[in-house]
């Protein structure tokens, strides 16, 4: 028994922000559900026995409820987080939920996450452009160095939760900030030699203060990934390669 | 009424919808993808341990290739699988790895010189070549000859789906998020697309498709303990069903996966016990060799569940406050490699299990992981009742695996499958055969009667809690249509499901919202999954024989003379409260590899009368002095290129073969 996580009996309390915005009526509002916390808990747990026991109607969104989809996010009191690996035996008695800001609200915790990662996508053409694209299949793939291989991967680890943009003073303010997550993203191609372009192009796709120099350093991107990405390093990295083609004659060659 | 005209409807967002309108883009048609979440959700994300496919880059793969790879694939499914499709699939699969990697998946690299590996619990030194430096390097995985998985860490899925969603974007294809096909449109013989809700509005919005390709994954939500994500709840599949006359195949071929963390079942990958891992008892006896001295930790993964539950059941597993279980141990394999290889895992078990995984034992009993059965299509990916609906991925049974996949064919067979059924699906865009029209009262028809089917739901006058109902039907899965099946305990179990069905249609939904209403989609859902629940348990119930993760305990013989046969369940009848069941026989003359014993498991089954001439037919010809090499010889056996999109039909370059 001693490696199970084990607590129970005690009584939480969840405080959870509700508004419906297709529902007409709906004004926003905290409403508390009371439960008693079971071994092992985690708020996707607790939020489905309310929703089943309490309220049918309560929105929110989970998904593989193991740490590796995104789709869970939310203001776990006041900070991002993942709501399926939250143990509640690490919470106070009383949990405070709100959905994720920045993001468009569906329904008291579920947000639209998917329609601003795929704008961000769009605008900083996510994918790898190249003339090696297509390939004759039959053949050996392209050699990569293993380190090289292993080191993308660590910037590709990214599950577009949006902690880092509901934790960014520059989100906040400016509607087109295209947030860590696609910073990192952006470092994460330029780093793979299969992707042709080079700063001149990057530089127009993030040289401006929607991109690389639209961030402040607060740094809460980094504090509150889930995955723990290397965040800042990566923003200041590009930031420095970005700021050397700004200083050139013409930054578009 | 809204509609919506395109060429290719794609239903799901994961690795196979992805691919599949990838390739119809690519021909000239027009695709819209609709998701129950955005695609970067998709469950293929969830995939982590690899994609197998025939490269032999690293020194364990060496004397891989397509034969190996389809005699292991063969041996999996118990002999359950089209081995024509088998043939298709392991031809394409390198050639599927190799596009990922062109497209931008970092798969991890061979490094040239010696490096230490964990086989069988002892460290071995392993010297990979020059020759493969920087190639695709491949990890062991269960019932496989070769090192044969390729892998991103332990996020290959994620990887994959990401740089597929990716790719989706580039080619300019639509994904319809938080949209829900939850009727498809046909007139018995052609579909013509399907009938959509939109999950925030609730609007029902009419989607008129060439083509609809269905991809919604597995169903892993009939069960309560399921290493599945929540949204795998097969709605895809059962709205298939609901037509009346697309049939679904082997539905009852159920897959657990031994190594769900204990008790919430979530996955930790196959990949532990490819890299060397161990299951131990409570004794921290290292058991599996006692059961499989062949494969032990690594035989398929329907056996090494079945011994694990086995073994409980002697009384050698560890107890808990939720149970019983056993222990996955990977100490052995070092901080280092854990912490590069195997970093979900890691974070799964800290998060979940409140452990380090580098110290201390992991709790894991075997869990429900994957659907087997699916949509039949021919070798295609088409529905040979309905035309115009095709399916892939692990929401088709095309079919592959038989009754027991290998771990690493699923993510390979997702992408494949997309490669050849896009094809596919392009093909007969271009034909006359895909040209719509119907009458508009049909679509009107159908639109009307999904609408008042979901008003009815609302209407006040059901009483029936659909959480409870699913509830219900989660734990009854569980408890009696598992690992051990026996026939009593089944038909106990299509009774309680009939009867579940029967309130289900009784179902009361509190909350009048028509938009985001988690509870009257749980509501409509229940109904749905309530029928291929049906067809699971009968389909179990019927089959008395043992077959791949089919486990009769009281017909533990796996019997070809009478069972070597796909179950087809259709439900022609809206109003009862069970399947048609059916039959379609496998051609034992036409195996390229006739049945016999698999090389882990149990060694006694009942043979076919066929099988004895057939494998004599077989050994004529590998001894045949004209056929130059394995190509040839091959082809004599059982041809299959025909099959295959002519742009898929190229050989495979490997480290060490020749070029031909």
């Amino acid at each position: 028994m001693s490696d199970l996580i084990a607590t129970a009996g005690r009584r939480i309390r969840l405080h959870i922000l509700r508004h419906n915005p297709q529902d007409p009526e709906s004004q926003p509002h905290m409403q508390t559900f009371e439960l008693e916390e079971a071994d092992g808990m985690t708020l996707f747990i607790a939020l489905n026995e309310v929703r089943e026991t309490q309220d049918p109607s309560l929105a929110f969104d989970f998904v593989c409820r193991a740490g590796i989809c995104g789709s869970c996010a939310m203001l776990i009191n006041g900070k991002p987080g993942l709501a399926c690996c939250a143990l509640t035996r690490e919470l106070p008695d009383d949990i405070t939920l709100m959905p994720l800001p920045v993001f468009k609200l569906i329904a008291d915790l579920s947000v639209d996450t998917g329609e601003w990662m795929r704008d961000m996508s769009e605008r900083l053409q996510t994918w790898v452009q190249g003339s090696e694209l297509e390939r004759d299949l039959d053949r050996f793939e392209q050699t990569m160095e293993p380190q090289l291989a292993r080191d993308i991967y660590e910037l590709e680890r990214c599950i577009e939760c949006g902690c880092c943009v509901a934790a960014c003073g520059t989100a906040h303010m400016r509607p087109g900030f295209v947030g860590a997550v696609g910073l990192n993203k952006l470092a994460r191609f330029r780093l793979d030699p299969r992707d042709e372009r080079d700063d001149a192009a990057f530089y127009q796709l993030v040289g401006n203060d929607d991109g690389v120099f639209g961030c402040m350093t607060l740094l809460g991107c980094e504090d509150m990934c889930p995955k723990q990405l290397p965040l800042a390093t990566q923003i200041a990295f590009l930031r420095r390669k970005m700021a050397r083609q700004g200083l050139k004659k013409n930054p578009e060659e | 009424m809204d509609i919506i005209h395109t060429d290719v409807l794609v239903i799901g967002g994961g690795l196979a919808g992805l691919r599949v309108a990838i390739a119809t883009r690519r021909r000239g048609h027009e695709a819209i993808v609709l998701s129950l979440v955005p695609p970067k959700r998709s469950h293929s994300a969830a995939a982590q341990g690899g994609m197998q496919a025939s490269l032999a880059n690293c020194f364990k793969g060496q004397g891989d290739d397509e034969d190996v790879h389809f005699a292991d694939t063969v041996r999996g499914s118990d002999w359950g699988a089209d081995q024509r499709v088998v043939r298709m699939f392991v031809n394409t699969a390198p050639k599927a790895v190799r596009e990922m990697a062109a497209w931008g998946v970092p798969w991890n690299r061979v490094e040239r010189g010696v490096r230490t590996a964990i086989i069988n619990g002892k460290s071995v030194e392993l010297k990979e070549s020059d020759a493969a430096h920087g190639l695709i390097d491949a990890r062991d995985f269960g019932g496989t000859r070769k090192w044969r998985t390729s892998y991103v860490s332990d996020g290959t899925g994620h990887s994959m789906l990401y740089t597929m969603s990716d790719q989706a974007i580039a080619n300019q294809i639509p994904a319809h998020e938080r949209t829900e096909a939850i009727a498809l449109i046909h007139d018995g013989d052609r579909c013509y697309g399907a009938i959509v809700r939109h999950l925030v509005s609730g609007k029902l919005i009419a989607y008129v498709a060439k083509a609809t390709c269905i991809a919604s994954g597995g169903f892993g939500r009939i069960y309560r303990v399921s290493t599945n994500a929540v949204i795998n709840e097969g709605i895809g599949t059962a709205i298939a069903l609901e037509t009346g006359v697309a049939s679904l195949g082997n539905m009852e071929a159920v897959q657990f996966h031994p190594t769900g963390i204990f008790p919430a079942g979530i996955l930790v990958t196959e990949g532990c016990r490819g890299d060397g891992g161990l299951l131990l008892d409570r004794n921290e006896h290292r058991f599996m060799p006692d059961y499989e001295p062949e494969k032990a930790e690594l035989a398929s993964r329907d056996v090494v569940s079945r011994r694990m539950e086995q073994h409980i059941a002697a009384g050698h597993g560890a107890s808990s406050r939720f149970g019983e279980h056993l222990w996955l141990d990977i100490r052995l394999l070092g901080q280092q490699h854990i912490d590069t290889k195997l970093r979900e895992v890691k974070e799964i078990c800290q998060h979940f299990l409140g452990i380090d995984p580098a110290r201390q034992l992991i709790a894991v009993r075997p869990a429900q992981h994957y659907s087997m059965g699916g949509i039949r299509t021919d070798y295609r990916g088409e529905s040979p009742n309905l035309r115009g609906l095709f399916s892939a991925g692990e929401a088709a049974c095309w079919d592959m695996h038989g009754f027991n996949r290998l771990g690493g064919n699923s993510v390979a067979e997702t992408v494949v499958a997309g490669m050849l059924v896009g094809e596919y699906i392009a093909d007969y865009c271009d034909s006359s055969d895909s040209d719509c029209s119907f009458s508009s009262a049909l679509l009107e028809q159908s639109w009307k009667q999904q609408e008042r089917y979901l008003s009815g739901l609302c209407d006040g006058r059901g009483n029936e809690n659909a959480f409870e109902l699913m509830r219900e039907m989660q734990q009854t899965m569980t408890d009696k249509v598992g690992i051990f099946r026996h026939g009593e305990r089944l038909s106990q179990a299509v009774t309680d499901l009939q009867s579940l069905l029967a309130r289900s249609r009784r179902i009361g939904v509190r909350s009048q919202l028509r938009g985001a209403n988690p509870e009257l989609v749980t509501a409509y859902r229940v109904q749905k999954m309530l029928k291929l629940a049906l067809c699971v348990a009968l389909g179990a119930l019927r089959r008395e024989e043992s077959r791949g993760a089919h486990f009769r305990e009281d017909f533990p013989l796996r019997n070809d003379r009478d069972w070597l046969v796909r179950t087809l369940a259709t439900w022609p009848d809206a109003d009862s409260t069970q399947p048609s069941l059916d039959y379609e026989e496998l051609s034992v003359m036409a195996m390229e590899m006739p049945p016999g014993w698999r090389g882990y498991g149990e060694k006694n089954h009942i043979e076919h009368p066929q099988t004895a001439q057939r494998q004599a037919d077989v050994d004529a010809v590998l001894q045949r002095s004209d056929l130059s090499d394995r190509f040839a010889r091959q082809q004599a056996l059982m041809p299959y290129l025909d099959c295959l999109p002519p742009k898929y039909r190229g050989r495979n370059q490997r480290l060490g073969e020749q070029e031909s």
